[in-house]
């Protein structure tokens, strides 16, 4: 297909918008989702917070406060234009804006999680390489057997064995990671270290098995034959003709795995009692506290769309057959 | 029973370890109330009694033997994800079947379904609907089963898929087989080794997702002994230089490496041994 240099951008362009426009979409179905599975499920959530003993009069005070006797249409119009505004509404437990209680924790889940991706991705990549590079040799084997181990295992027995090691028995890191007030750059990482190295650990087993096996995969075009045939060094194969090739796989890998992050990220907060997003979540479903476990749930989702959809944008960008279109 | 023996002999080290350990866990579950010295819920003594000869591992926060919460545990945690994994076997199994073979629209809405539940992390999901419905193992089961089930759903719907376009099930629809006979004697015979290696996979995949529920307190109610709860009751131990809390955690560990040895080798043979 020959065309103008309009034309040659087009495909690319279109495809990016298209999963742009379906990221959207599907943000806009979970939204509704996480809405309608607390309104239609059973149970009235006035009669909860108010407990069986309320009179029914103070109970439908109650629900029309919540303004639980609107339509649920307007409910959720209600509610979505809310979000969109920064307002989530108010907790149920303490009658606090929702916004306020996630504002500050946002901050320091996010910040954890940052601080173990920039440790994961450099290590899982190039371990990933490594070991496709000598694939069945005893490194490959060893960080086969290592990284299946440290898939199966739960991420909070992780997290107590290095707060066991390093906390207890060394006393090198606080075994509970509190940022306190405001306390500078250092010192955060230091108390963050270890809810961040259990993340990492959880993480770079799963990115480098990934990555192992999207360069494997690509190893095994007739091209690297040819250019093992024409004599280029291993090193040379891996990194000029396997990897450009292989980009746009380990980037998905990488994007899903910062994406399944935010799962450990739940447990690992709570083991040392970090005050974040998910430690917020798991207290606020045990109080069954509505919105707030609405609001972290719609928060963890954005990210968790945001990514995937940003990891499929750059697959797509890094493919040189959409790059330049025929 | 050569062809068992030949294929015990070839199998690796790390399968051999997964098989047994998997047989004893099944054993030990299955037998919890002879090998266990006291029952899950009974007080026998102080709180946090060091180890020694009257409790083999000390006791917990309210006094309960370790030793027996750990063998009831693994009654009452494998059996719950088992139980588990079956459902969300069977669903995910039994939709992504249908929807291969009945495809048009009956596949449309299945498989837009499972994408907007795979949109958001399971975790997430669970926790969500697990708020809304309340705590429970009836809720716990159903809601993990649920999610899961999205996965099998995928891998059988996609393997289904490629055995519907060969020639001996055209033949078959020609003959005039219903879609019942189609998916029992044509397809699901030729998908067989995946979804069982699949099985596996998810059975480590729900373990730990129980197991880590159970962690946040919202797993098997109290009474009854469930590792991922164990961790959680006894983890101020840990501070203190004791490793009991690690116990649970470590069984939970044991398990999941073994199936997943096991798997490793059933998808390496299955793969023809490529690598």
């Amino acid at each position: 297909m020959s065309g103008a240099p309009a034309g040659q951008r087009h495909p690319l362009l279109r495809m990016i918008a298209a999963r742009l426009g379906i990221g959207v979409f599907t943000l806009f179905v979970i939204s509704t989702l996480i809405f309608l599975a607390i309104s239609l499920l059973p149970g009235d959530i006035a009669q909860q917070v108010l407990g069986q003993s309320a009179t029914p009069e103070t109970v439908a005070a109650f629900r029309r406060e919540l303004g639980l006797d609107q339509p649920l249409f307007w409910r959720y119009l209600d509610w979505i234009g809310g979000v969109l505004h920064g307002d989530f509404g108010q907790s149920l437990a303490n009658g606090r804006p929702v916004a306020a209680l996630l504002a500050a924790r946002l901050g320091n889940t996010m910040f954890l999680a940052a601080y173990a991706a920039l440790i994961a991705v450099p290590l899982a990549v190039t371990l990933g390489l490594l070991s496709a590079l000598w694939r069945g040799r005893m490194f490959d084997r060893i960080t086969n057997v290592l990284t299946l181990s440290a898939i199966s295992l739960p991420e909070f027995l992780i997290a107590y064995i290095l707060m066991f090691l390093l906390a207890v028995r060394m006393g090198w890191f606080p075994s509970i990671a509190d940022p306190g007030a405001s306390p500078g750059f250092g010192e955060m990482l230091n108390r963050t270290f270890l809810p961040a190295i259990t993340l990492v650990l959880v993480v770079t087993a799963h990115m480098m098995r990934m990555t192992r096996a999207a360069v494997v995969n690509v190893m095994g075009n007739p091209y690297v034959t040819m250019a093992r045939l024409k004599g280029a060094s291993r090193w040379r194969v891996v990194t000029r003709h396997a990897l450009p090739n292989a980009l746009a796989p380990i980037v998905n890998v990488v994007a899903l795995n910062i994406a399944w992050l935010i799962t450990g990220v739940v447990i690992v907060e709570v083991v040392f009692v970090y005050p974040g997003l998910g430690q917020l979540m798991v207290d606020s479903v045990t109080n069954r506290d509505i919105p707030v476990v609405q609001a972290c749930a719609l928060i963890f989702a954005a990210v968790y769309i945001l990514l995937n959809l940003l990891a499929d944008v750059v697959a797509i960008a890094a493919n040189p057959r959409l790059l330049h279109p025929r | 029973m050569t062809r068992l023996a030949k294929l015990l002999r070839t199998m690796p080290p790390t399968a051999v370890f997964g098989l047994i350990v998997i047989v004893i866990y099944l054993v030990v579950a299955l037998s919890a109330p002879l090998f266990a010295p006291h029952g899950q819920a009974e007080i026998v003594g102080a709180q946090f009694e060091p180890w020694g000869e009257v409790y083999a591992l000390g006791t917990d926060a309210l006094g309960r033997d370790m030793l027996s919460r750990l063998i009831w545990g693994a009654r009452n945690t494998v059996g719950v994800a088992l139980a588990t994994t079956a459902i969300a076997f069977s669903l995910g199994a039994v939709a992504g079947l249908l929807a291969a073979a009945l495809g048009g629209f009956v596949d449309l809405v299945l498989s837009r379904a499972v994408d907007v539940m795979m949109a958001v992390p399971p975790l997430i999901l669970t926790l969500l609907a697990l708020s809304a419905l309340g705590p429970g193992v009836l809720n716990l089961i159903l809601v993990v089963a649920l999610l899961d089930s999205t996965r099998v759903f995928r891998l059988a719907r996609a393997t289904a898929m490629n055995v519907m376009v060969m020639d001996y099930v055209e033949a078959a629809q020609l003959r005039g087989e219903g879609t019942r006979w189609i998916i029992l004697r044509e397809v699901l015979p030729n998908i067989s080794a995946p979804l069982i290696a699949e099985f596996g996979l998810r059975f480590c995949f729900v373990f730990l997702t129980i197991s880590a529920l159970s962690f946040l307190g919202l797993g098997l109610p109290p009474p009854m002994a469930d590792w991922g709860a164990m961790v959680r009751d006894n983890a101020a131990l840990i501070t203190f230089g004791d490793i009991t809390p690690l116990l649970p955690a470590a069984c939970i560990a044991v398990l999941t490496i073994s199936v997943n040895f096991v798997i490793d080798w059933m998808l390496h043979r299955a793969s023809g041994l490529k690598e």
